[in-house]
């Protein structure tokens, strides 16, 4: 499998990067659990890399390795049962999969910061939201208690939560699902990381809330000049806030581009199908597409193209070899940069 | 869509801001309530907390300060005064409202400075057997792998160690036992309950998103243990701990029946029912008035810990 070029292909990116080089590069990554009925290859080889001020959106279904590998980027997969067999994850060049664990812990929070799913359970029922958000500062930069605590006041107006002084004492339970979101980006974003990880950060809000927490988040994404990995199912979620996409399948980044490009010619059956299945308004009254049959048993995966038992157009190639992710190319052979597939007929896909 | 208005509103945001000012007065109107706010609030109306909280702080007081309730000492043994002088029930709180015993020892004044022992031992075998509980379950259940196994398997030596029987083992090896050697071989013998609880409950926790997210942050590994897992894993151990407690001080009582708790000098409940067996005929108050002291004790603290129990946890009712 190649390995994605760095800034190369990167499209105009929104800020300057240092020294050139990525923030995060991620190498041919795996990572496997051990489990009673044999070894689960959750991630087999991914390789994505993010520079500062860009943001890249990971996209995929449940059970396509996307969370696991912000897990192993972040350091908190539980192992054992989770093991890394190979892979590098390079934070501005250096491997964070050699760091000691004290080195590894400084980077968290302070370089590379995470925003979870479920607000609700990731903030610290007993504990109010001023303490947790304070906390960060009290650990990290050692700050008073009374500091800690008008420094919270102050990112809870950053995330625009009314009335943050008088609600800086409330307990997570007291905030609506929103609010709760607002504060996990404001604990990530506490120490001005270089990276924040979003794994699907709007998932458990409703449609109008999502859309105020994804503006949120890229309104200070773009104030700080921070990476973004936005982990999510939701392609109508991506497409304002993300430059690039990474879609993967079974562990497998099965397509890279940037954001309208993806929309516009996927290079992939698999994105083909996910974008045919977005609820369209024009398409009322009619049935909606599905990918047939189901993501794949992580305990065996298919041979070949993992995606083959579900690919509309697979042949006997698809069965048998495993297409690597390669560069996309117009039909005349003139480059389209950071586009990639791993399809036998990314031609036929991508040209029709 | 009125749940959808709703979400709006109570996001505050795009809506108007007469809406945010209301938000704002309401939080500043209530306090904020934590899981423990909640449950103090829950316990002030219960009334099996309010009945043994009383009773307990009486006898805390009792076992603190025994001259407020009798003038008596307990140790004055006047022989023409034995337990066939018989009690003078009207004479209350008097030196012989429950007569003397086989010594000639005012039965009431025994009963007072008897309380001092028998708390002491329930209270402080309970602290130590929290601390050592919670810390071996904590650090079993965190950490897993071969700690857990470890500790798992000492806590089973030591569970599997009938708790009288062993009690009675270890105490016999002493020459003399006061309190602190009575309090150490029933902590000794009767942390693994705690040590399972904390471990199953840490167990739970350390599963938990905000953990994870802990970790995530860069908390280090102290501080996830003592600030997110302790706090919200020691509810059930303070359960189990209030109502272990009782169970404490009847291990003492029935121990120094047996002769093997605490002895003579020492004033205690047990001590007392252990003299007043030989009685049993024709004083039966002289075992009875001690025997009631110990049940409504346990009896309190059993309730206190319902109570808590409920509190902390309403789904367990």
């Amino acid at each position: 499998m190649t390995i994605i070029d760095k800034t190369a292909d990167v499209p105009a990116s929104r800020g300057s990067t240092d020294g050139g080089g990525p923030l995060l590069d991620v190498r041919d990554l795996h990572v496997e659990f051990k489990t009673r009925d044999g070894v689960v290859k959750a991630v087999n080889g991914v390789n994505y890399s993010v520079s500062a001020g860009e943001t890249l959106a990971v996209l995929g279904e449940s059970g396509s390795g996307k969370s696991v590998t912000a897990q192993a980027i972040m350091g908190i997969l539980d192992m054992p049962p989770g093991r890394i067999p190979q892979g590098e994850i390079l934070f501005r060049g250096q491997d964070m999969l050699t760091m000691g664990y004290e080195e590894r812990r400084k980077i968290r929070g302070q370089k590379i910061a995470m925003i979870f799913q479920d607000a609700l359970s990731s903030l610290n029922p007993v504990l109010s939201v001023g303490y947790q958000l304070g906390e960060m500062f009290r650990v990290h930069q050692g700050l008073s208690k009374k500091d800690a605590k008008a420094k919270a006041v102050e990112l809870m107006d950053r995330v625009r939560i009314p009335a943050a002084k008088e609600r800086v004492d409330d307990y997570p339970h007291q905030f609506s699902g929103g609010m709760r979101q607002r504060i996990m980006i404001a604990m990530a974003l506490a120490l001005e990381p270089d990276l924040i990880i979003a794994d699907e950060p709007t998932t458990a809000l409703d449609v109008t809330v999502q859309a105020q927490v994804m503006d949120l988040l890229a309104e200070l994404q773009r104030e700080y000049n921070m990476g973004l990995i936005l982990i999510t199912h939701d392609l109508g979620v991506v497409a304002d806030v993300a430059d690039k996409i990474a879609v993967m399948y079974a562990g497998r980044i099965v397509e890279t581009a940037p954001v309208h490009e993806l929309y516009k010619r996927p290079a992939h059956p698999y994105t083909r199908g996910l974008l045919d299945s977005i609820p369209r308004l024009d398409q009322k009254g009619q049935e909606l597409y599905a990918i047939k049959g189901l993501p794949p048993n992580l305990l065996k995966i298919p041979s070949g193209c993992a995606f083959n038992p579900r690919c509309p157009k697979a042949q006997d190639v698809c069965r048998t070899d495993v297409p690597a992710l390669l560069s996309v190319t117009e039909r005349d052979g003139g480059e389209l940069p950071g586009r990639r597939s791993a399809c036998h007929f990314w031609k036929e896909q991508i040209h029709g | 869509m009125p749940e959808a208005l709703e979400a709006t509103v109570k996001d505050g945001t795009p809506v108007a801001p007469d809406a945010q000012v209301k938000a704002a007065d309401a939080a500043k109107a209530e306090k904020p309530r934590s899981l423990w706010s909640d449950a103090w609030h829950d316990l002030r109306r219960n009334p099996l907390f309010v009945v043994s909280a009383i009773l307990i702080v009486f006898l805390l007081t009792m076992s603190a300060f025994p001259g407020l309730f009798t003038s008596a000492d307990p140790r004055h043994a006047d022989l023409a005064k034995h337990y066939l002088q018989k009690p003078n029930w009207g004479n209350l709180f008097a030196e012989d409202w429950f007569g003397y015993d086989v010594q000639g020892r005012s039965i009431y004044a025994r009963v007072i400075y008897g309380a001092r022992a028998s708390i002491a031992v329930g209270v402080l075998v309970t602290l130590l057997v929290t601390v050592i509980g919670t810390v071996t379950g904590m650090l079993a259940g965190y950490f897993g792998g071969w700690i857990d196994t470890l500790l798992s398997r000492v806590t089973d030596i030591f569970f599997g160690i009938p708790f009288i029987l062993g009690a009675m083992v270890v105490l016999t090896s002493f020459e003399q036992r006061h309190v602190w050697v009575v309090i150490l071989a029933l902590a000794f013998l009767g942390w693994t309950q705690i040590a399972r609880v904390a471990r199953g409950s840490v167990i739970t926790i350390k599963q938990a998103d905000y953990v994870m997210a802990a970790k995530a942050l860069g908390a280090s590994t102290s501080r996830i243990l003592l600030r997110h897992i302790l706090p919200n894993a020691i509810a059930p151990v303070i359960v189990v701990a209030t109502i272990a407690l009782g169970g404490y001080i009847s291990a003492e009582a029935t121990l120094s029946f047996l002769g093997i708790g605490l002895e003579a000098p020492t004033v205690s409940w047990g001590v007392d029912i252990s003299s007043g067996q030989e009685q049993l005929r024709n004083a039966a108050y002289v075992l009875i008035i001690p025997s009631i002291m110990v049940s409504i004790t346990v009896l309190a603290f059993i309730m206190l810990g319902d109570a808590v129990r409920n509190a902390l946890d309403p789904k367990l009712r």
